[in-house]
């Protein structure tokens, strides 16, 4: 128990100092991990402990990311930053999620990619939302004594942001709530027979994931500087759902690993040849043919790990 | 009346687009719906029917050659695929379907971008029907009266396919069960197979079909796949008659959105999509949930 | 005199189509006491069950639960009324431990259940709910074990365990030793017996054995309609009753 705890503060730390012997690139890529990270851990609370599989949830990312570059914009404070693209999409996940959880499986799916293909139409045609090229030349935050527009206020800043939120999802999912989102995504008519109101469990799931989602994209535009509307397509939710499995799904430090494994080999890949998205495309297939269960799933069978 | 004119060719660009959706669909559902794999890379077998197409009129000179052997490559290339990602999986549940039909995307849509390259290449229509048609006024290109007239004809076949042989009783029957099938003797992993390679390669067809419409580019697998998974789910999981209407309505609907709601054209149809799951979450045609 | 009815059914009727799955049953349950839904196979007991906890609404009819109507809720509110059901066919948490099985319905009716960053193990009711669940099911001793390892006999012991941790005033049990060998067939109907007199039991076997050890009350079904109600002694000498089990023999 111990252990876990002096390792998670060992990861945090390291990764707050990482810029202290590694150059820029790097640290780049590692502030991509974290943001993908996050984004993907949250979808996993949605999948791996509700049972809910979404193909919606970059909705809430961009929903997220356009609310803080709108909002940077005007005033680069803590609200603008954090809690208006935190409560944007907080309100989109309650709106979103009471009309999808109406229906399950694949209509869920289809219902949810839907919802964020329709935040892709609007801001593709809308001028006031910069259209095709989205909203640029987003400024940093500044408040409280720090200014981000500095590298390395802003990587404390995306660390401690990050590790916060992880830490409580972590929380949340071995919470009285998380037993019960368990108990649904194990078996939902049994919740129901015993008592629970099963959908009202489910709407708050998805506002949590929802919202988490918005942070990682407010945060994403503030370590782009913009934004466009392919954070909403069907096929950003694909990489965070790809990463989620990834890295195994219902374990959620899984999806860091997972945002991890897909961003490094994407980086790694495309500097040694044009053809990244071969690459990665034949090494999905490959993990799912020989590697059930994600990187989380193979380290646990390997190592005998029990979570 | 130009307006009723403006109309009427419209809704004539509505059909060969909905034509185009139909062919797409069709395939979408039987593999969706009957086999109840999530196969997110059927766009994939549209877009290699439509560089199937242009690599054999290139080589043959014939747009009919291509019409009818593209298809048949994708075919197979559907059965490669089936027998050796899919079939491991069909117990392993949708969760790694999704990663493995989604690596797929990936990989084909570079594999044709290293072939072809990543540029537009256009297709030119068949000589016989290069030119333009005038019809109570409206003048349309007459490739589009051939997609819809082909359309038509190939809803007919496929009518006929489903109603007037067993194969179809199995499939009109909604819900394709193994054991069942197995019983009347049926060899279910050449089932399986057979219907995966023939939804392949109707979206393979869809795809030769559209080059002289669309051109081809390699994003245009994925881009075309949420308009069908619409068509799907507004017609109803496993229905051809869904697949039909919906495909009519989607082909309108975001036609007409584009011509006279240029600013919200894309948004019609998932407001379509929503709508009807909201209230029909089974699709038009579609077997009712629970 | 007797009590009130605890569960008071009217003229309950449930159509699929053209089939009649429930033709107007009437049927009171009075409280705390054993009453046994008997009758062949197709005779409406487990829609009937469906209708009373809310899972399919009836065609027409209503139910009263203490007097007040239970129709038209949904299955979550009728188990918060105080109905619990087991199932027929092993409807359990496979991967999760008994004792969470059990924990996780003992802690239903809390608002515990809502705490997004509170403690499992703070929360001591529900796990105390689970350990006197699981002692009076004679499962105590495999409370740390994962569902879906135990044996069927076990599992279903466990389902009713489920049903019974949520402390309803009605449970319903669907054949509750359906599929079991005779010896578990006797310990279920031994736990059975042994539950406190409090808890109203409305069950539906085959079993003739069972039914003759625990019911105070027998209501025959066939065809969706109730045939004749009385004792088992009673029930057991009706021509009719005989005449039905051995017509779909």
């Amino acid at each position: 128990m111990i252990v876990r705890w002096v390792a998670v503060a060992a990861l945090i730390v390291g990764a707050a100092v990482f810029p202290a012997f590694a150059g820029k690139y790097p640290v780049k890529l590692l502030q991509e991990i974290l943001i993908w990270g996050i984004f993907a851990m949250s979808l996993d609370l949605l999948m791996g402990y509700a049972g809910m599989v979404s193909l919606g949830h970059s909705a809430f990312f961009g929903v997220g990311g356009y609310v803080a570059a709108l909002a940077l914009l005007k005033s680069p404070g803590v609200a603008s930053g954090l809690l208006l693209p935190a409560a944007a999409a907080a309100l989109a996940a309650l709106v979103i999620g009471y009309f999808s959880i109406r229906v399950s499986g694949v209509y869920f799916i289809m219902l949810t990619l839907a919802f964020s293909q329709m935040f892709y139409a609007v801001t593709f045609q809308a001028a006031w939302l910069g259209a095709e090229d989205g909203i640029v030349g987003v400024p940093r935050l500044n408040a409280l004594g720090l200014d981000t527009a500095k590298p390395l206020a802003f990587h404390l800043y995306l660390v401690v942001l990050i590790a916060v939120g992880a830490l409580a999802l972590f929380r949340i999912v071995r919470s009285p709530f998380g037993r019960v989102l368990r108990g649904i995504h194990e078996n939902e008519a049994r919740m129901e027979a015993v008592g629970y109101a099963v959908d009202r469990y489910k709407l708050l799931a998805f506002v949590i994931a929802g919202t988490v989602a918005g942070v990682a994209g407010s945060l994403y535009t503030q370590f782009v500087g913009s934004i466009t509307p392919d954070a909403f397509l069907w096929t950003t939710s694909g990489e965070a759902l790809l990463m989620v499995i990834i890295g195994g799904t219902g374990t959620l430090a899984g999806s860091m690993l997972g945002a991890a494994a897909f961003i490094l080999l994407q980086s790694l890949v495309s500097s040694y040849t044009e053809r990244w998205m071969l690459i990665l495309g034949l090494t999905f297939i490959l993990l799912v043919l020989f590697a059930p269960g994600g990187v989380v799933g193979a380290l646990r069978g390997r190592v005998g790990i029990r979570s | 009346m130009p307006f009723l004119l403006d109309l009427f060719a419209q809704a004539l660009n509505g059909l060969s687009y909905g034509v185009l959706l139909f062919l797409l669909s069709v395939g979408l559902t039987l593999i969706f719906g009957m086999l109840d794999v999530v196969n997110l890379a059927h766009g994939s077998f549209y877009m290699l029917g439509a560089y199937a197409g242009l690599t054999l009129i290139a080589a043959s000179g014939s747009f009919w050659l291509a019409l009818a052997v593209a298809p048949l490559v994708v075919g197979v290339i559907g059965v490669l695929i089936e027998r050796s990602c899919l079939r491991p999986l069909y117990w392993r549940g949708p969760l790694d379907q999704v990663l493995l039909t989604f690596g797929l995307i990936y990989l084909f849509e570079d594999l044709v971008k290293w072939i072809w390259g990543g540029r537009i290449r256009s297709i030119p229509p068949p000589d016989l029907f290069s030119g333009s048609v005038t019809l109570w006024g409206a003048t349309v290109p007459s490739y589009r009266m051939f997609v819809i007239a082909f359309g038509l004809v190939m809803a007919m076949v496929l009518w006929l396919l489903i109603e007037r042989t067993r194969l179809g009783a199995i499939i009109r029957a909604g819900v394709f069960d193994s054991e069942m099938a197995a019983g009347m003797g049926i060899n279910v992993d050449r089932v399986f197979t057979g219907v995966f390679a023939f939804g392949a390669g109707l979206a393979g067809l869809s795809g030769v079909i559209a080059g002289p419409i669309q051109s081809a580019q390699p994003p245009m697998g994925a881009t075309i796949l949420v308009p069908a998974l619409i068509v799907v789910v507004v017609g109803g999981l496993g229905s051809l008659k869904g697949s039909l209407v919906g495909s009519l309505i989607i082909g309108q609907a975001e036609t007409f959105g584009k011509a006279w709601l240029p600013g919200a054209s894309m948004l019609i149809i998932y407001l379509v999509m929503a709508l009807v799951l909201l209230l029909r979450p089974q699709g038009l045609f579609g077997r009712a949930l629970k | 005199m007797t009590p009130p009815p605890l569960l008071a059914i009217t003229a309950l009727t449930r159509t699929f189509g053209a089939l009649s799955a429930l033709a107007g049953v009437s049927l009171s349950v009075t409280p705390k006491t054993r009453h046994a839904v008997i009758g062949p196979n197709g005779a409406g007991k487990t829609t009937l069950f469906n209708v009373i906890t809310g899972q399919v609404p009836p065609s027409a009819g209503h139910v009263l639960f203490e007097g007040r109507l239970v129709t038209g809720l949904s299955p979550h509110a009728v188990a918060r009324r105080g109905i619990s059901r087991s199932f027929q066919r092993t409807n359990l948490f496979p991967k999760l431990t008994v004792l969470e099985n059990l924990r996780l319905a003992a802690a239903a009716d809390g608002r515990g259940s809502w705490s997004l960053f509170g403690r499992v193990d703070r929360l001591r009711a529900p796990f105390e709910r689970a350990t006197e669940t699981a002692e009076a099911i004679g499962l105590r001793d495999r409370l740390p074990a994962t569902a879906g390892t135990l044996s069927y006999g076990e599992q279903r012991q466990l389902e009713v365990g489920v049903a019974l941790a949520t402390r309803p005033k009605l449970l319903l049990l669907d054949e509750p030793t359906a599929g079991m060998s005779p010896e578990e067939t006797q310990r279920m109907t031994r736990m059975l017996e042994g539950l406190p007199r409090e808890v109203t039991l409305l069950i539906i076997e085959h079993d003739m054995d069972v039914v003759g050890s625990l019911a105070d009350r027998v209501t025959v079904l066939h065809y969706g309609e109730v045939l004749t109600e009385g004792t088992f002694d009673h029930v057991k000498r009706d021509p009719r009753v005989y005449e039905v089990y051995l017509g779909s023999a």
